[in-house]
């Protein structure tokens, strides 16, 4: 028959050698392979007791920013709504009343905030769309639950600690990701 | 000559006495006992069907290690599996064999809906794609996440094994679960 490529090999089929017919040696070397892994370095991270460090990309849950005086810098402008491929972020904006400035930075602010944290794809464009550095992804995923409703995360879930008030607390929750705040 | 199949019909559940200890004996709950031994050992049926699957290989592999935690025998027959992972895109043509999977594996069962796909639709929200497979099946354990990292897996399934640890055994006879059951048409 004639080939159809020029890649044919021909099989090999030449009888067995000696050493092949003895059997016993090929076994041995299977088993000595398999000995010698107990040397071997175990790479099994026990992840409740050990945790591996993320990359310093990883996007994990979403964490809404403060600047350094607690004040919220989201201005409910919808940017990251509108951004959010999954249609996992909604919101409501309120205008901010006279005696609030420490409470929020500007004009407007978010009196509602929520994040479905199932449909979310921590894809991260929030993060790029936000621009006054709002939201930011931060190092931790998103914890399993048993029930739909518990992935719902309200203002008060995605807020960072006030660092006025908590200053240790901001700080773990900041890890190393958030971009220092600049007064716009 | 062939054995006559009989079923042992004198086991009763009810009426478990207080569990106490003494000087060489231990007695307690049976419902404790085999909540310990389920949540030990719960066979894992993968039901992957994109990249949370991948992620649920590195989960069994070496450096996770899902076996640690009693899951040695990842099986792919529902038959004798415990737990049914969901994981990828469910389509709705999808929705009714996962649904036959669930109902061919014996009970107790518990099912897991890993990343945001199986969970909720995720970013399909289209004509094509199932909301969330509790649609067609009761779901114990979410795991959000797009794909949900091995460590979020492992999350999620310590969470069933918190689950079958504190389950009682007439669970399954009750009737909020059968009603439960009842609402998603099996019975």
């Amino acid at each position: 028959m004639q080939a159809l490529t020029n890649r044919v090999k021909e099989v090999d089929r030449k009888p067995l050698s000696f050493m092949e017919k003895m059997y016993l040696p090929a076994i041995l070397k299977g088993m000595f392979i398999t000995f010698s892994h107990i040397f071997k370095k175990k790479p099994t991270i026990n992840y409740p007791e050990k945790k591996r460090p993320f990359s310093p990309v990883f996007r994990g849950m979403q964490i809404l920013n403060r600047d350094e005086e607690g004040r919220e810098n989201c201005t409910a402008c919808g940017l990251c709504a509108v951004a959010c491929p999954a249609e996992a972020i909604t919101m409501e904006a309120a205008e901010r009343q006279p005696g609030e400035e420490h409470l929020y930075r500007e004009e407007k602010y978010a009196a509602k905030y929520e994040i479905n944290m199932l449909r979310c794809i921590f894809c991260g464009l929030c993060e790029e769309a936000c621009p006054k550095d709002a939201i930011y992804l931060s190092e931790s995923f998103a914890p399993a639950d048993y029930q739909r409703k518990q992935f719902v995360y309200n203002k008060s879930e995605l807020l960072i600690p006030n660092p006025k008030e908590d200053p240790e607390a901001y700080k773990k929750a900041l890890g190393n990701r958030a971009k220092p705040t600049t007064n716009a | 000559m062939a054995r006559p199949v009989q079923y042992n019909n004198t086991i009763k559940f009810e009426g478990i006495p207080e569990g106490y200890m003494g000087e060489g004996f231990m007695a307690t709950n049976f419902e404790k006992v085999v909540g310990l031994a389920r949540k030990n050992s719960i066979w894992p049926l993968p039901f992957a069907t994109s990249c949370c699957g991948i992620e649920f290989m590195a989960t069994m592999a070496s450096h996770y290690d899902l076996a640690r935690f009693g899951s040695e025998r990842v099986g792919f027959s529902p038959r004798q599996c415990d737990l049914l992972m969901v994981m990828g895109t469910i389509a709705k043509k999808m929705g009714p064999i996962v649904k036959q999977v669930y109902l061919q594996m014996a009970e107790p069962r518990w099912v897991m809906a890993v990343g945001a796909c199986a969970s909720s639709g995720g970013i399909f929200d289209t004509y094509s794609v199932l909301q969330g497979i509790d649609q067609v099946v009761p779901v114990d354990v979410y795991v959000p996440g797009c794909p949900p990292r091995p460590e979020a897996i492992l999350d999620g399934f310590m969470k069933i094994q918190e689950l079958v640890h504190n389950e009682s055994l007439r669970r399954r006879h009750s009737d909020r679960y059968k009603d439960l059951l009842g609402s998603y048409g099996i019975q």
